[in-house]
């Protein structure tokens, strides 16, 4: 007999059994009652323990702390429902999660050698940053733009600048990522397009645009439209790409940006689970079946500094979807049950004190999401808290995840914490605690009217107030900040300058890009749009007649705006 | 010319397309806890949306929370149109991903203290009251 199968267990050995974990059950409680007494008993360091974000952590946990647990259901195993253990059977004996380094600044012609570079470098992925007047649906020649053009990524106005973005890279080769919201649809029909001029058909396409409206309002801020239309938006993209795009993530469900904005870590989790499931919600109330486009969805987690939190968040990330999308929207397809997340080590956990200390934290996070099963990463580079980093700190960063990758052991064995008392629990904790907020959210009326009245920007700014506090007061050690500090603390790394003549290079291209097109071809198809945004027509091949015809970002943002109007945000501090 | 009894008047300001508002939500409460009135514009503002604020509200101080890179662009011409409507006497400061290099060369042109991530709360309460208790004098 395999030593991985096991019979049937009669009634009587059942019962033997049941009785034997009693009586060590009852051993462990009487011989715990001893260390408690040891440990009342030694003094202890001045020092909170807690996390990161505030949770209480007992010194220690043992097999009593699961004795009401059902693991064999709950923990379950990796690749099956509930998939606590990881997306996939065989994880990283299969194929390591992809290293996909974030990167883009100045014009397209300047990032497509950075990623270039990387790919050099041996990176799996490609991950887009704009700049903010992209991120803002602006263009470069727009006059709110002035100042950001390509300062903190690359300045896309129209297809002309993606073809450059991609020049050489055949995009049926690489997967891509792109960190777009408010004018997400826009950006992600000047891909297709930019496919289409490489000979490469939809079908084929692997990667993923973020597309996470209801976490910019929340949290990250850079919005477009209002909700309504800006989820219409994202419910056509489910419906488009569930049969022309199948291999590619028309979103991400981010939690990244709530919690750099402050959130603890059950928030985080919390909220990101639920716009996941107002997504669902839409997407099932416009008529699509939910195993038509749950397969697609994927998601985009913090990994910040409490090793244990983190993983534990992860891993009750997969088990609270998984559960929800079978059990509340019926999903059949075990394809829709899994999630799969993208992972980032936390920006906001760096500091500009003793830079290169980041190196060290980054390298703790990175472990965190191997150990709690992402799909891929990226690391962070030591002096993002001073400027953009530079070629030298991403080699870095990317080393580091090759160092864990090959060097520490932790991809042989799949969920190795499994098991853990302490870890369980923690996975269990968060769990409860996220079904809590769920009710509360629902208490508001939803996720929309939430963000109306302000409430999760509210619950953020007031933890990350809370957090600062625990700084300024000492609560919480951050090295080289608040203990550890070497004199004034002044920075002596290079830095990446970006050029001001960027801006008028980029605002130079888009006059003669302008010129050289068919001004009929743009204001039939900029016309037919917003036609089109009256109705209940999907939005996608409009979008992407524009975008054939080289209507710039703004213009197209402009023609539906017209019908969606603009959002303005409820201001509070 | 100013009123000891006045509190002083600060409006946190967000310039700019960069979305980041943790700094100036936490720097914001922090100056109200210090005792300060604090006017918060929200985000996305343009240099000519702060300055008519910032008049309007009869501010001495504008703190501006730039973490986008553009803050050569921003700081300068808030200070340039604060100046243009007689309003030179308003301390321009703020914080956010600034290099060092680009904060002396901001402090050259008229812009007050910059202040960059890991600042204490406390450090940058202490400043502005030292400002405006010798605020003349500068």
């Amino acid at each position: 007999m395999s030593t991985l199968e096991r019979d049937v267990l009669s009634r009587s050995e059942l019962d033997a059994l049941v009785r034997e974990r009693e009586a060590e059950l009852a051993e462990l409680k009487a011989r715990l009652s001893e260390w408690i007494e040891a440990y009342d008993a030694t003094p202890k360091r001045e020092a909170s323990f807690t996390t990161i974000s505030g949770r209480e952590l007992k010194p220690l946990y043992t097999a009593l702390d699961r004795a009401e647990s059902d693991d064999v259901a709950a923990v379950g195993l990796p690749g099956f429902y509930p998939f606590t253990r990881g997306p996939y059977p065989t994880m990283y004996r299969t194929r390591l999660w992809t290293m996909r380094q974030f990167a883009g600044f100045a014009t397209a012609e300047e990032t497509n050698e950075r990623y270039k570079y990387l790919l050099d470098q041996g990176q799996t992925g490609l991950s887009v940053a704009f700049d903010f007047p992209t991120l803002m649906g602006y263009d470069s020649d727009h006059p709110r733009s002035l100042g950001e053009v390509g300062v903190c990524g690359v300045a896309i106005s129209s297809l002309a600048d993606m073809e450059r973005l991609f020049e050489g890279i055949p995009l049926d080769q690489v997967s891509v990522s792109m960190t777009i919201n408010g004018p997400a649809i826009i950006l992600f029909c000047f891909y297709v397009a930019a496919a289409e001029k490489q000979g490469i058909s939809p079908v084929v396409l692997r990667g993923t645009v973020q597309n996470d409206i209801l976490k910019e309002y929340q949290a990250q801020h850079a919005w477009v439209f209002p909700p309504e239309p800006a989820l219409r938006c994202i419910v056509d993209m489910l419906e488009w790409c569930s049969t022309h795009t199948p291999k590619y993530n028309p979103i991400s469900i981010s939690g990244y940006h709530i919690r750099e904005a402050g959130a603890t870590s059950v928030q985080e989790l919390a909220f990101t689970l639920r716009n996941g499931f107002e997504y669902v919600e839409r997407a099932i109330a416009r008529g699509l079946d939910v195993d038509d486009f749950a397969p697609q969805l994927s998601f985009f987690f913090d990994v910040h500094s409490d090793f244990f939190e983190e993983i534990a968040k992860l891993r009750a990330a997969r088990r609270i979807w998984a559960r929800t999308i079978r059990e509340k929207y019926g999903a059949k397809d075990p394809k829709s049950w899994r999630l799969r997340t993208h992972a980032q080590t936390a920006g906001v956990s760096l500091t500009a004190q003793q830079a290169e200390n980041n190196i060290v934290r980054v390298a703790y996070q990175a472990m965190a999401a191997a150990l709690g099963g992402a799909q891929s990463l990226h690391t962070n580079s030591m002096d993002e808290t001073l400027a953009l980093p530079t070629e030298k700190s991403v080699r870095i960063a990317l080393r580091t995840q090759q160092i864990l990758a090959f060097e520490s052991g932790v991809t042989n064995t799949i969920d190795p914490l499994a098991g853990s008392y302490f870890l369980e629990s923690l996975t269990d904790a968060l769990e409860r605690e996220a079904e809590a907020i769920f009710e509360e959210v629902d208490a508001l009326g939803g996720v929309v009217p939430g963000i109306h009245q302000g409430w999760f920007q509210q619950q953020i700014a007031s933890s990350a107030m809370q957090q600062q506090r625990d700084i300024e007061s000492g609560r919480r050690v951050v090295v080289g900040v608040n203990e550890f500090t070497e004199g004034s603390g002044a920075i002596h790394i290079d830095t990446l300058k970006i050029d001001p003549a960027v801006e008028q290079r980029q605002v130079d291209a888009m006059a003669r890009m302008r010129a050289s097109r068919d001004d009929k071809v743009v204001t039939r198809t900029l016309t037919d749009l917003t036609d089109a945004c009256r109705t209940d027509e999907n939005v996608v091949p409009r979008i992407l007649d524009c975008a054939r015809a080289y209507c710039t970002l703004y213009e197209i943002r402009h023609a539906m705006e017209t019908v969606f109007g603009a959002y303005k945000e409820p201001v509070s501090f | 010319m100013t009123d000891p009894q006045r509190r002083i008047r600060v409006l946190v300001a967000k310039p700019g397309l960069d979305g980041h508002d943790r700094g100036a939500k936490v720097i914001a409460s922090s100056f109200r806890d210090a005792g300060f009135e604090v006017i918060y514009t929200g985000l996305h503002q343009t240099p000519e949306m702060i300055v008519s604020a910032a008049i309007q509200e009869d501010v001495d101080v504008v703190a501006m929370s730039v973490l986008s890179g553009a803050h050569m662009t921003l700081f300068p011409r808030v200070k340039e149109l604060l100046d243009e409507a007689g309003a030179d006497h308003v301390l321009v400061t703020g914080g956010g991903i600034i290099p060092e290099s680009d904060m002396a060369a901001l402090e050259s042109r008229g812009i007050g203290r910059l202040f960059g991530p890991g600042t204490r709360t406390t450090e940058a309460i202490a400043y502005v009251k030292d400002w405006i208790a010798h605020q003349g004098t500068h």
